[in-house]
This record gives structure tokens, C-alpha cells and sequence, in this order.
């Protein structure tokens, strides 16, 4: 039976796309034409004078030493948010998977912090880490360790990647849920006659047999860290101490709007562009062979 | 190799019994199939042999141990389970050597016995293969590869050709009959499917709601089954079952005396005794009117080439008694009646109240 929906005329189909595409139109391509507009061009301090550069921009970016410590510190930190909020997903979601009563409290408490904003999660995490009355910062103090990452780049970087990762971790935590879910009880239980154990059995099968899982829920938290940690970086840190957290998506917004070079910001965000359609190209292309062992 | 015993076995799911009160044991060597209908617990009595479900009460033992506390990988037993449950992301031989590697078992060695099975099975040629690979028949015989391999002391199969084609289903039959017979494993076989039943078995014990209904050899179960659950659930169609009453001389009187049939010897102690009279369709035959013992109906027929199903009711309403008969001829009227006659030597008699068979 035909369940598809088929429209008489020709144009109603446009017209209800229409405030979608309007939508995507305004917030995003024409942005994007901007940016990429901008990326050939050279403003004065002031904006006074606009100057077509060419590639200028983009030379310039490639030649500063800071370009390069921003993706340095883009790519630690997107792995260590991916690397964490992974395992610790994959933890809670085998935990859960083995409770049989409770299971739907369990679940729902779970995927509560997807619901907070970035910057409220981000501000609930800096008040506990805060250097002097956060809650944790007194128990570390308590073990001898001395937490201000106000002042001490690495631990504002833990920082970031914590209160960044304890976002995601609710997302792939539903992913890897859904996963184990689907591997048959059936494999568990002829692993557990042929001998092999609960550690056996997990990494002998349900860890090859979540590897797709695992490689989707990768990428995804790597461009969620790419581009969505902007709130959280922009309410603890704000890129410092010295720029240790200053990852690539913060640097274009503090270029330009802190320090208005418009024309580099720009550029940036033209390569931070064609990161996130590479990456989003390696994710379809993966996903179309869904089926990988 | 060993033998198992089950004594008195409970299993419990909340306040759900689904076990209630098995016992049997299985000689080392034998080959014993579980036969019942959907939900009646075989595969949970399996699986409590196998250690993957607990023991409500009761007692397993494999060879002289009791089990009840072992894990499954202590038990030394292979399982096969309905849907081969074979490691998707593992070649054939990866999927045959897994047990073997948790063993420890050296290289060689390994690969000295998968190689052996792989030929057993005729998989030689298929072990780089992936699962999704291979044909229905082909993951059936990886997955019993996989279970002979590690030489266990019982193999336990869960419906393991259930998912097979009528045709794959009966070769796989004697290719697990000969292997069984080179083996000598101690077996134990779960089905629903009673011809697996009758060809498998040295023993079988019929199940009905977690009780077994009658244990004993395939022909012992079909010439005296023990209740009328079992009279009905092995033969094909099921035995018929007529109520009646044992008058004087030996006489069976059914169907409010339209049958009547003396018995091969008289049983003054039953006189007067409410009886179901049973007797197998293909124990019917047709006959002249004067010589009949009864004058179905004809409801319908199936006509399947080398004999005839005919289905149809005694007396005039046609919700009345249902009589089904297994006839060597091929060519039949399609309505009317059918004189029908059978000898006293395959009656079966079964009592109304406990639905037990009455010895004779
Ligand atoms: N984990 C469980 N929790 C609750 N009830 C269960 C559980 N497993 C099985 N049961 C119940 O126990 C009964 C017996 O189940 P079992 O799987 O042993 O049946 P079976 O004889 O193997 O049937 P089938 O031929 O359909 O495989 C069924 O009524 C089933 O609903
Ligand atoms: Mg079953």
C-alpha cells in the first residue's frame, strides 16, 4: 500500500518547506556566504575601509604561532571530552543495562543533563571547582592538591573537558544503551558457556560487537567539542589562563568580536567550515555501511 | 563423558512455576529429547542444566557433581542454541577456536581440533568466512561445530533446526544421528517438533506445563502413552479420544453405545467404569457397513499422495465428536458416510478424571 503523502498542486509542497528553508537560509548559508565573503577581506581598526586581500587572511592565520597552539588545544580537548564522556557512557549504559528493577528511574535521572544549558551546566561546574569556596576545590585542598584553574592552564583545561563531557555523556549513553540492548543475550550467554567470563565476555564481544556505535558516538563528540563547547569555554574559562583553553571555535569569536579583526575571524571560521563538512562526510559515508563486522 | 540427573526440579519465575517437579536420569552416552508444546518449559529446563538459569529447588548433577552452584563454563557443557548465537564478528574458525583459547589450549592443539570438526562438518572450505556469510544450514553446523570442539561431557541443544527448511531439516537429522553415534556424548535436545522426537531419541520425555507427562523410548511412548496429553500430542493427527463406559464382558460401549468394540480380554475389574476409548487415525480402516464399528460424517479430506486424511463427526450434530482417520487409499467419496472398523489389539483406554492411561 502506497503510505506516502502526494500533493495536488505544485507549489503547496514549497510553501510549507518554505519558513524551514527561510530558517536555514538567513541563519545559515547566509552567514556562512559571509563569512566566506569576509575571509578575502581586510578592514581598518576602525571599519572605515574594506579591502579585497585574496587569500591574505588565511597566509597570515597559517603563519601565526597561535593559529596553531588554538588547534593544538582543539584537538586535545575534543579527544579528551570524546575519550571521557565515551567511557564513562559505556560504564553507566552497562550498568544499566544489567538493572531490571528501577531501570526507567535510572534512565531518566541519566539523560537529565542533556536537558541543561551549556552555560548553566558550565556555571554549576565552575561554582564546585571555584578556586577558593567551590566544594571540590576544598576537598582537593583537603588531599593536598592546589586547585586554581585561574590561574593554572591544565587545570582549567580538566575543567572545561569535565563540564563538557558530563553533557554528552547522557547522548551517547542513550546510543550505547540502545546497543547493547540489541546484541542478543543469546551471544552473552554462549560466551559464558564456552568459558569466557564478565571481563572476557565484555571485551571479546560486546566491545567489537559496540564498535559502530562507538565510532558514530566518536565523531559526533568531536564536533560537538569542536563547536558546541562554546558556552561552557565562554562561561568558566573564556579561553585563558593564557589562552589554554582557547579553542578554535573561541578564537573566532574572540578575534572577532574582541579584538574585531574581522577579516582573520573570518577566515577561520571558513576552515573551522570545511572541518565540520569533512567530518559530517566521514560520518555519512560510514553510516551508509552501517554493518562493519 | 557422564551422564545427568534431575531430581525434582522446580523452577520458579516470581509466582510463576513454570517447572514443577521434574525428575530423570540420563545414562552417559544417551540421547534424550525433551518434546512439549510452546511455554511448556523445555528450554528453561535446558538452560538450568546448562547454568543459565537458576535452580528454584531441586538438584542437577553432570557425572557424580552436583551443579546447581556451577557456573555454566564449570558444567564442561556445549550448548546449541535456536538461533546459532554465533559470534558475528568472528571468522568460522575464530567462532569454533573461542573456547578453546579461553581454555589456554596451545596453538597447535587449536588448530588441530577445529580443523577436525571443521571436517566432521564439512566446513573446511568456509572457515575465513564471517556468519552473515554462510547459508542457514551452514551457521546451523558452525554452531555444532563450535560446541563439538571442545569435547564437553553433555551437549545440550535448544531447537536447533527449527530455523531450517523442511528438506535441510531432515538431512541435519541423520547428520546429528551419525554424529551422535560416532561421539557417544551424552545429549540432551530440546523440540517441539515430535518426528525430531520419535527419530532422535533413545528416550524422550514429553512435557506438558512444566510437568514431564511420560519418559520412555520413542515406540514405548506412542504404542502406551501414559496420559491422554501425550496420546494426543504424539501421532499425526492426534489420537481420537471417545468417551464411553466398560459394560459387562469386556465390552466397550462409546458415544452413547453407537460404538461398541470387546476388548481382546475381559476386565471384570472395570465393569462399569467411565472410559475414553482411544484409537490412532491411522489405525482406522474402511470396511462394509455390516462390519463397521462406527459411520463418520465426512467433514473434509486431505489427500497426500501415498494416504488420506479424513476428518469428520459422529451422529447427526455436526459440532458432535470429531474423528479423524489415516486411510491407505487415495480415491474417496468427499461427502457421506465412511464405514470404518479397527481391531481391539490397538484400543487405548484412559481414564476421564486423572486423564491417565487404565494398564492392561
Ligand atoms: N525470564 C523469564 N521470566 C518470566 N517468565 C519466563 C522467563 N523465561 C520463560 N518464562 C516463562 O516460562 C514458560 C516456559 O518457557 P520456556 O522458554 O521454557 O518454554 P519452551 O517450552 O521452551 O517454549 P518454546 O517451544 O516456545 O521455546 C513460559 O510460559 C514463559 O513465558
Ligand atoms: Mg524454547
Amino acid at each position: 500500500m502506497e503510505k506516502r503523502v502526494t500533493f495536488r498542486s505544485a507549489w503547496l509542497p514549497y510553501a510549507l518547506l518554505a519558513p524551514q528553508l527561510a530558517i536555514t537560509v538567513v541563519f545559515f548559508f547566509w552567514p556562512a556566504f559571509q563569512a566566506v565573503w569576509f575571509s578575502f577581506q581586510l578592514q581598518d581598526a576602525f571599519g572605515l575601509s574594506t579591502q579585497f586581500v585574496w587569500f591574505d587572511n588565511f597566509i597570515a592565520l597559517f603563519g601565526e604561532r597561535n593559529y596553531w597552539a588554538s588547534f593544538r588545544t582543539t584537538a586535545i580537548f575534543s579527544f579528551s571530552v570524546a575519550a571521557l564522556s565515551i567511557s564513562i557512557a559505556l560504564l553507566l549504559a552497562v550498568m544499566a543495562d544489567r538493572v531490571v528493577r528501577g531501570a526507567l528511574v535510572y534512565k531518566t535521572i541519566l539523560i537529565w543533563p542533556y536537558a541543561v544549558a551549556a552555560a548553566v551546566a558550565a556555571v554549576l561546574w565552575s561554582f564546585m571547582f571555584a578556586p577558593s569556596i567551590g566544594i571540590i576545590t576544598y576537598v582537593l585542598k583537603g588531599l593536598g592538591v592546589d586547585w586554581n584553574w585561574v590561574l593554572k592552564g591544565d587545570q582549567a583545561m580538566l575543567l572545561v573537558v569535565i563540564a563538557s563531557a558530563w553533557k554528552q555523556i547522557p547522548h551517547n549513553f542513550l546510543f550505547f544503551l540502545a546497543g547493547l540492548q540489541s546484541i542478543p543475550k543469546s551471544l552473552i550467554e554462549a560466551a559464558a558457556i564456552d568459558g569466557a567470563g564478565p571481563a572476557r565476555r565484555f571485551w571479546s564481544i560486546v566491545v567489537p560487537l559496540l564498535s559502530p556505535v562507538t565510532f558514530f558516538l566518536l565523531v559526533v563528540d568531536i564536533v560537538y567539542a569542536f563547536f558546541e563547547t562554546f558556552g561552557v569555554i565562554d562561561a568558566t574559562t573564556q579561553g585563558g589562563p593564557a589562552q589554554a583553553t582557547q579553542i578554535l571555535v573561541y578564537k573566532v569569536y574572540y578575534d572577532g568580536m574582541k579584538a574585531a579583526d574581522i577579516g582573520g575571524s573570518s577566515a577561520q571560521s571558513v576552515i573551522l567550515m570545511i572541518i565540520v563538512i569533512g567530518l559530517t562526510a566521514i560520518q555519512f559515508r560510514y553510516i551508509e555501511r552501517k554493518v562493519h563486522y | 563423558m557422564a551422564g545427568v540427573a534431575i531430581r525434582d526440579v522446580h523452577k520458579s519465575f516470581g509466582p510463576v512455576k513454570v517447572i514443577q517437579g521434574i525428575s530423570m536420569d540420563i545414562a552417559d552416552g544417551e540421547f534424550v529429547v525433551m518434546v512439549g508444546p510452546s511455554g511448556c518449559g523445555k528450554s528453561t529446563l535446558l538452560r538450568m542444566v546448562a547454568g543459565l538459569e537458576s535452580i528454584t529447588s531441586g538438584e542437577i548433577a553432570i557425572g557424580e557433581r552436583v551443579v546447581n552452584e556451577l557456573e555454566p563454563k564449570d558444567r564442561d557443557i556445549a550448548m546449541v542454541f535456536q538461533n546459532y548465537a554465533l559470534y558475528p564478528h568472528m571468522s568460522v574458525y575464530q567462532n569454533m577456536a573461542y573456547g578453546l583459547r579461553i581454555q589456554g589450549r596451545p596453538k597447535a592443539e587449536i588448530e588441530k581440533r577445529v580443523q577436525r570438526a571443521a571436517e566432521i562438518l564439512e566446513l573446511d572450505k568456509l572457515l575465513k568466512r564471517r556468519p552473515r556469510e554462510l547459508s542457514g544450514g551452514q551457521r546451523q553446523r558452525v554452531a555444532m561445530g563450535r560446541a563439538i570442539v571442545r569435547e564437553p561431557k553433555v551437549f545440550l541443544f535448544d531447537e536447533p533446526l527449527s530455523n531450517l527448511d523442511a528438506k535441510l531439516r531432515v538431512q541435519m537429522r541423520s547428520e546429528l544421528q551419525a554424529l551422535h553415534q560416532r561421539l557417544k556424548t551424552t545429549t540432551l535436545y530440546v523440540t517441539h517438533d515430535q518426528v525430531e522426537a520419535m527419530t532422535l531419541a533413545h528416550r524422550m520425555m514429553v512435557m506438558n506445563a512444566g510437568r514431564a507427562e511420560q519418559i520412555g523410548a520413542p515406540l514405548e511412548v506412542y504404542q502406551k502413552p501414559a496420559t491422554t496429553f501425550v496420546a494426543a500430542f504424539i501421532g499425526s493427527p492426534p489420537m481420537n479420544l471417545i468417551p464411553g463406559r466398560i459394560a459387562q464382558g469386556g465390552k466397550v460401549l462409546a458415544h452413547d453405545g453407537e460404538i461398541s468394540v470387546r476388548l481382546p480380554e475381559p476386565r471384570p475389574a472395570l465393569e462399569g467404569r467411565d472410559v475414553l476409548l482411544g484409537v490412532r487415525p491411522e489405525h482406522f480402516e474402511t470396511c462394509a457397513q455390516s462390519e463397521a464399528l462406527l459411520s463418520p460424517d465426512i467433514d473434509f479430506l486431505e489427500l497426500l499422495g501415498s494416504d488420506s486424511l479424513v476428518y469428520g463427526h459422529l451422529g447427526a450434530d455436526k459440532q458432535g465428536m470429531r474423528v479423524a482417520a489415516r486411510l491407505h487409499i487415495s480415491i474417496l467419496a468427499k461427502e457421506g458416510r465412511l464405514p470404518l472398523r479397527f481391531s481391539a489389539e490397538h484400543v487405548h483406554l484412559f481414564d476421564p478424571e486423572s486423564t491417565r492411561r487404565i494398564e492392561d
